[in-house]
């Protein structure tokens, strides 16, 4: 193949301009990297138990937390999403199967997996350990924040676990809460379930807020000597640009839903117009339902990609350190993160097309919403050609990024077809659109926690996971969740409607029946095969692989620290100095195959390799 | 920032600046504290809170099907025999801006490390928020004396009281956190604690004066916000 492209001499075209230092040898001031700017970070250290790990100032400490209580709440979801499928599946088979039962199981399930698990998951959890380790930096820059960030977080889930417990349950009006169902009597939950489930949003808002403060000064302004904004790997700006959705997004959902308990509690009307109950006026008047959907979407947007983004820059770092490449297109590939991000508030109302709002507003948003396409399309290409021609080692993490650019190019098409107005008009509110979510926010976001979690257990625990366990999780939750949400495009496009209890008598029961049960196997298994990776972890975390330092020869200072895992203050007595980007991978000249960021010049004089 | 000097680093003037500024390595926004930094970026977070609530009460006043009530006469005062609209408010908002005046001054005489008059302002400033809020309580009671509550209105759309209610309160819980933090930052400046550095009682972080700056970058937010209300719930 290789022979096919004569492209020897662009390559030498480029590299006499991005050559640092080559051929001239190394000269005296090549190492200099100007002094620090800001003083060393007063840390506060804890010493006993409770300061050292349960009310810890430690964000690595935090991140954890973060990570373990995401999971927690993780797999009451899945719990929940078993429960839907048993019922979908096989009806009438459990006998506590309410319809009741079942809306509320589905709106817990959508808002827990979005908010409580995918959202904390990445920004609390790779947030907080990796931007102080990737950046260089001591520590997040307000540690007492942060541990009340993860506090906040905490206190929110029990709130939103306590509504399973209240008169009425949990909400059941489905995860986008809309009014006037929402609090009214006949919905699941109207009275306590709507309220719990609103305070607990304000509580993970104001807990995120903190935390969001956090993550944007840290690497704003606390980053070591030498690394620009443009050394940084792209999973803290994956991360960063996340947090900054965050902090613009979850505004709306904090007035949403305390307009929404308003309502509720204080029977004011700002979402509730004129209803008609038994031929009974109610007291509420004069409001609009279409305005909390705008305000719903408006944070429910940009949520994709608060969700979508650090899974972004986490894969490019997993690819192109198993790859041994750097990753392809590096500016293009942070000015599509941003320019996701940016575009992300203007795509709201697509999730609007059939609330009867004025028909120009589909218009431009479906516009809008195919532009995404554009940067979208820019880092599945990059993707691709950081692995073209790489040194691929096909191990579980690179498993895990393969799976995840399937996936994510599967959903993404689907995405396209549900931008159109024309399109998305007739299948809205069927089982085509679970599908396209699921696989473009739901799993292909999980493939990437799942490889993260394979490459970075190394660093967090010192031991290597078993790969053998790993390939099996992979491949289960793989092959699985193509066979749950593959003929879930099919069920959508004969018309089966989304959250229905049961089909009873309709057309849908012959051709459906099958395939739902189908569905619902292949949802036990996977869910059933995500407890392969506790059990690794918990086997592993004993007896594992010693992994001792830089086991993946990476190039990032996450992996660079004096002691594995890293200490309190991460850094020992010096701070690192950068001196190049995160992807010096296969450098030709060098001796080995990667080049830390931490290299200096020098030692590398007589290499090609690229100048940032 | 043309005092600022920076071992090793050239400021340049300008969009050439800023962009500089941005590729640079450390800090992006150079020389500015930590703490000051998170400041703005909440600040931008809780105008996206605030414009949420202003912009569900324009969609909301713009939808209702009873008339709105007539703002000069809601909000009217009877005194002296004679109906003034809008008395109460233009004192207030008075007394909110002056409070900002002194405010802007603490900070001066904070960093010229004159604990009195920087404690004096501080104290003045948490005394004209006081106020404010203690107005507008008398404004609340006013109200709700008069029947208007946040589920019904006698003078016209029930969504009046509704957002009335909401967007004032939250806004008087703003000024509210801010008066109690102007205070325990009062008492820190005279007993000190910023000439010391002393550490916080809960980060357990040295004290600066710089953190009355970022006080004051909070309280003056939380006047802006409240003229973008008056603006909208008193003149429209």
């Amino acid at each position: 193949m290789s022979e096919d492209f004569n492209d020897n001499k662009t390559i030498q075209a480029q590299s006499s301009e991005t050559i640092s230092g080559g051929g001239s040898g190394i000269t005296p001031d090549m190492d200099y990297v100007r002094p620090a700017e800001v003083g060393e970070q007063d840390l506060y250290h804890g010493h006993s138990f409770i300061t050292k790990w349960i009310f810890c100032q430690d964000a690595k400490v935090i991140g954890v937390q973060y990570f373990l209580l995401a999971t927690f709440t993780g797999i009451i979801g899945l719990i929940l999403s078993w429960l839907m499928r048993l019922q979908l599946g096989f009806p009438g088979l459990a006998p506590f199967m309410t319809a009741e039962h079942y809306y509320q199981f589905v709106t817990m399930h959508g808002m827990i997996m979005v908010v409580y698990f995918l959202t904390a998951l990445f920004l609390g959890g790779f947030g907080n350990y990796l931007i102080p380790l990737m950046v260089g930096a001591r520590d997040m820059v307000f540690p007492y924040l942060n541990m009340v960030s993860f506090w906040s977080f905490f206190v929110a889930v029990g709130v939103l676990l306590a509504s399973f417990f209240v008169p009425g349950g949990p909400t059941g009006s489905g995860w986008t809460l809309y009014p006037p169902q929402a609090i009214l009597e006949g919905t699941p939950g109207s009275g306590y379930g709507i309220m719990l489930m609103c305070i607990s949003l304000i509580l993970f808002v104001a807990g995120f807020t903190m935390g969001g403060l956090n993550y944007l000064i840290t690497v704003l302004q606390a980053r070591t000597r030498g690394m620009t904004l443009m050394r940084m790997p792209l999973t803290v700006w994956g991360i960063f640009t996340a947090t900054v959705l965050a902090m613009l997004a979850f505004p709306a959902l904090l007035v949403g839903a305390l307009m929404m308990s308003l309502d509720n509690v204080l029977g004011t009307s700002f979402f509730m117009p004129t209803i008609l109950k038994a031929g009974e006026v109610l007291e509420y008047g004069g409001g609009s339902p279409i305005l909390f959907q705008h305000l719903f979407w408006f944070f429910g947007h940009p949520e994709v990609y608060i969700v979508a983004l650090p899974a972004f820059g986490i894969i490019s770092d997993l690819i192109s350190v198993h790859a041994r490449k750097n990753i392809f297109g590096y500016r293009m590939m942070v000015w599509a993160i941003v320019g996701i991000g940016a575009l992300s508030f203007f795509v709201w109302a697509h999730h609007m097309y059939v609330s009867g709002m004025n028909p120009w507003f589909g218009f431009f948003f479906a516009t809008t919403t195919l532009i995404i396409a554009v940067p979208t399309a820019m880092k599945v290409y990059n993707w691709i050609l950081t692995l073209w021609r790489g040194n691929i080692r096909l191990n579980t993490v690179m498993l895990w990024c393969l799976g995840f650019i399937v996936t994510f190019v599967n959903g993404g098409i689907t995405g396209i077809f549900l931008g159109n107005v024309s399109v998305d008009v007739p299948l809205s509110d069927t089982y085509f659109v679970i599908a396209h979510f699921h696989m473009v926010m739901g799993i292909a976001p999980l493939m990437v926690i799942m490889g993260a979690v394979y490459h970075w257990f190394p660093l967090v625990a010192g031991r290597f996971l078993d790969e053998k366990l790993g390939k099996w999780h992979f491949w289960l939750t793989f092959l699985g969740a193509y066979s749950i949400y593959f003929p879930m495009h099919y069920l959508g496009f004969i018309g089966v409607p989304r959250r229905y209890f049961e089909m009873y008598d309709s057309p849908y029961v012959t051709s459906a029946v099958g395939m739902n049960e189908f569905i619902s196997l292949a949802a036990f298994i996977v869910g059933a095969a995500q407890f392969i990776l506790i059990y690794n972890i918990v086997k592993t975390l004993k007896t594992g692989k010693p992994a001792g330092h830089n086991p993946w020869q990476a190039c990032s200072l996450e992996w660079l620290t004096p002691t594995v895992p890293p200490e309190h203050g991460n850094w020992g007595d010096r701070l690192p100095t950068v001196h190049r980007w995160a992807y010096d991978y296969s450098v030709p000249g060098a001796k080995e195959d990667f080049i830390t960021q931490t290299t200096p010049p020098s030692e590398v004089a007589h290499t090609k390799v690229e100048k940032t | 920032m043309s005092d600022l000097k920076i071992e090793g680093y050239e400021f340049k003037p300008g969009f050439k600046g800023m962009a500089k500024d941005t590729g640079s390595d450390q800090t992006m926004f150079k020389g500015v504290h930590w703490g000051k930094a998170m400041m703005w970026i909440f600040l931008l977070s809780d105008t996206f809170i605030f414009s949420c609530f202003l912009i569900s009460y324009m969609k909301g006043r713009g939808s209702t099907i009873i008339d709105w009530p007539n703002p000069s006469e809601v909000f009217g005062l009877h005194v002296f025999g004679v109906d003034v609209p809008l008395l109460l408010i233009a004192i207030m908002t008075f007394v909110l801006i002056t409070s900002s005046g002194t405010m802007a001054l603490a900070v001066k005489y904070g960093y010229e490390k004159n604990k009195k008059m920087c404690g004096w302002l501080i104290l003045a400033t948490a005394i004209g928020g006081l106020t404010f809020v203690g107005m507008q309580a008398f404004e609340w009671s006013k109200l709700i004396h008069e029947g208007v509550r946040p589920w019904e209105n006698p003078f016209g759309a029930p969504q009046f009281g509704s957002f009335f209610f909401m967007i004032t309160g939250f806004h008087g819980t703003h000024v509210s956190i801010g008066v109690i933090f102007l205070f325990i930052y009062a008492y820190k400046t005279f007993a000190g604690h910023y000439d010391e550095g002393k550490r916080g009682w809960f980060t357990s972080m040295k004290g600066d004066y710089v953190e009355i700056e970022i006080l004051g970058l909070y309280w003056h937010f939380v006047d802006l916000v409240w003229v973008f209300i008056f603006a909208f719930f008193y003149l429209w």
